[in-house]
């Protein structure tokens, strides 16, 4: 049997394998029996929590050094004595064991949600023993990601980022979830690690574990029990595809020598350090929230000086564009906490959370200042959220007070890119977030997976606005790159080399594609294809519409 | 009974790694230890969720007590251990 369903693929690359499933978190039954004795019952609950803790820790003895802490803690939460009390309290009021459980755990999840920063971090070990304890009591398997001997192709409704940083990149050949969208945390890790990946697959959770699925994250196309012709087929394209990249190399230049900068997407030291030894020339965007999240107090002068040093030094005399911090209620900082706020998209986040707590920024352009003098890398800064030329201004007087040559600002707030041209006259350079610009473009909530088709980068409502924004550039004098995920799509890539962009950023796994790419094409094709994606109706036939004027050698590789 | 008064040294204050040591510590004198805040109400030295929800920051006082025997040594033990920078080490 051959079945072919689509999602849509987030990292590209093919691969074959069986599926394990991650198995989502059971609810406490809705007609739970209460508890009658709640003193037997309760020791059958201490059972099933110690036995969870005893799991975690032979997970421990096996595990590298961080998980291992996270374990070990995580075995402690088990063997809570306070968490334990509460439940009996629960028990002794008549619920039935796992609604108790349930019950007081989220006594404990709500204090900590309530404390912020690193203790709602903590919520998730909560949420997770109390997952495995439900399982235990209810004598169904544990939920979360089975352990596996053979490298397989992991299917889950969604991934938590938790669940994702702990797969083991050489065993997992494949991503498939069914939730989840273009700029999800797992499509973003799929990409950063190299591994296939589709997201918005219908009917990915019931696909049984084990069944041999073929994915083709380039196309979005999986297929159950693939026959040994269509293996052969997919493998044969995911060679040519290496083939084809591999005799490709260097800075990234259009066929008759248009140069587009190829540029990497990094969120810290390890990803700089992974980074600046591919093939790429330099960083378009390096996400800078770590160094702020999970902490109760400011980081230092001094710290923040030394990570930047150490992401800086691995680019030699490469370009590194930093982007100030960009935190807000959605990513909620323990020491700069402005409140809940009823829509965070729209909030305090960006520069106007830097506008309402300067010192904050000062503190980090400051680091950035001295990193920048201490290494050889081109370190220019720019600024998240920016709407108008003031504040565009406001943010170039620091920066240059801090004496850091170049600066620029993300154009991400349709507004920004209707007034590019001023906006960008206040600065150096821009640089579109493709993301949240087609977010606020299309009025459709980047989390939401569902609403997936609206945030298409392929959009020709987006595509003008990003027309606009480099049409104002031109009028400014001023370079306009991408650093949104769309710039990692080979053909879109084309389009905004068309549109007047010249630099690219992107996940470091989509660099070769893409370089190949642009050396097929001349910029006049460039120009006709950006043309005939402004012209189209949707954003499907955006992007048939631009693939018809594709090279073919293109073309093979992508469908 | 026996009382200390100690610093938090760990730069994070005591959650994350640091509390994670110090239930351990605690669990493992196997006596019933109590922490807080001076003049407020403590919590079971060994529970790790009862840790981290007293939030105890870098620079701040907290009071250690315990009953029983060698009450004093272990005490010791753990002041010195909240008196090291954990997350440094």
């Amino acid at each position: 049997m051959t079945d072919v369903i689509r999602g849509i693929g987030v990292s590209p690359g093919a691969a074959v394998g069986p599926v394990v499933q991650v198995r989502a978190p059971v609810r406490p039954p809705a007609d739970e029996a209460p508890t009658t004795d709640a003193a037997a019952t309760h020791t059958r609950v201490k059972e099933a929590f110690e036995s969870v803790a005893v799991t975690l820790e032979e997970r421990a003895a096996t595990a590298d050094e961080t998980a291992q802490q996270i374990l070990t803690a995580t075995a402690l939460i088990a063997r809570d004595k306070g968490l334990q009390k509460s439940i009996g309290k629960h028990l002794a009021t008549g619920k039935g064991p796992t609604t108790a459980v349930t019950a007081a755990v989220e006594e404990y999840a709500a204090q900590f949600e309530a404390l912020g920063g690193y203790f709602a971090e903590r919520v998730t070990d909560l949420k997770d023993v109390r997952n495995r304890a439900v399982a235990r009591l209810l004598g169904v398997p544990d939920p979360g990601v089975p352990d596996f001997d053979v490298p397989s192709v992991i299917v889950a409704h969604d991934l938590a980022p938790a669940e994702t940083v702990t797969l083991n990149p050489s065993m997992v050949r494949a991503i498939v979830t069914e939730a989840g969208g273009r700029t999800s945390h797992t499509a973003i890790l799929a990409a950063q690690m190299g591994i296939p990946a589709v997201v918005q697959f219908a009917g990915a959770t019931t696909i049984p574990s084990g069944t041999i699925v073929a994915v083709d994250g380039d196309t979005g196309e999986v297929t159950l029990d693939p026959s040994e012709e269509y293996q052969r087929e997919l493998i044969g394209k995911r060679e040519r595809r290496r083939s084809a990249l591999a005799g490709s190399a260097g800075p990234g230049r259009t066929r008759d020598g248009h140069p587009i900068a190829l540029l990497a997407n990094i969120g810290g030291v390890d990803d700089a350090v992974s980074a600046a030894a591919q093939d790429l020339e330099g960083v378009g965007l390096f996400r800078t929230e770590f160094v702020f999240l999970s902490r109760d107090t400011a980081p230092t002068l001094a710290e923040q000086t030394e990570i930047y040093t150490k992401v800086f030094e691995p680019f030699g005399t490469r370009r590194v564009v930093v982007r100030t911090l960009d935190a807000g209620a959605d990513k909620p900082l323990a020491f700069a906490d402005l409140g809940p706020e009823e829509n965070p998209a729209l909030g305090k986040r960006g520069l106007r959370l830097s506008a309402l707590r300067p010192d904050l920024l000062d503190v980090q352009l400051e680091a950035l200042g001295v990193a920048a003098k201490a290494t050889h890398a081109e370190v220019k800064v720019m600024a998240p959220m920016v709407a108008t030329p003031e504040e565009a201004a406001w943010f170039a007087r620091r920066v240059r007070e801090n004496g850091l040559p170049s600066v620029g600002v993300m154009i991400e707030v349709p507004g920004a890119a209707l007034l590019a041209s001023h906006v960008l006259a206040e600065v150096d350079f821009g640089s579109l977030g493709t993301n949240d610009l087609a977010q606020y473009t299309m009025a459709a909530d980047r989390m939401e997976g569902v609403l997936s088709d609206l945030l298409d980068p392929w959009q020709p409502a987006v595509l003008k606005v990003i027309g606009h924004a480099c049409d104002g550039a031109r009028v400014a004098g001023k370079p306009m790159g991408v650093c949104g995920e769309a710039g990692g799509d080979p053909l879109l890539a084309l389009v905004l080399a068309g549109l007047g962009v010249s630099s690219l950023s992107m996940a470091p796994s989509k660099v070769p594609i893409v370089r190949f790419a642009l050396s097929l094409h001349n910029m006049a094709t460039c120009h006709g294809m950006a043309t005939a994606a402004l012209d189209s109706r949707t954003a499907v036939d955006a992007r048939s519409a631009v693939l018809a004027l594709a090279h073919e050698g293109l073309v093979a590789l992508l469908d | 009974m026996a009382t200390r008064i100690v610093t938090i040294a760990s730069s994070v204050g005591l959650h994350a790694r640091p509390a994670s040591l110090f239930v351990q510590a605690a669990n493992a004198t196997g006596l019933d230890i109590e922490i807080g805040r001076p003049d407020e109400e403590s919590v079971d030295a060994t529970s790790i969720l009862g840790v981290m929800a007293l939030g105890a920051r870098h620079g701040e006082q907290i009071v250690l007590t315990a009953e029983g025997d060698g009450a004093d040594e272990a005490l010791d033990s753990l002041v010195e251990l909240l008196s090291r920078d954990l997350d440094a080490e």
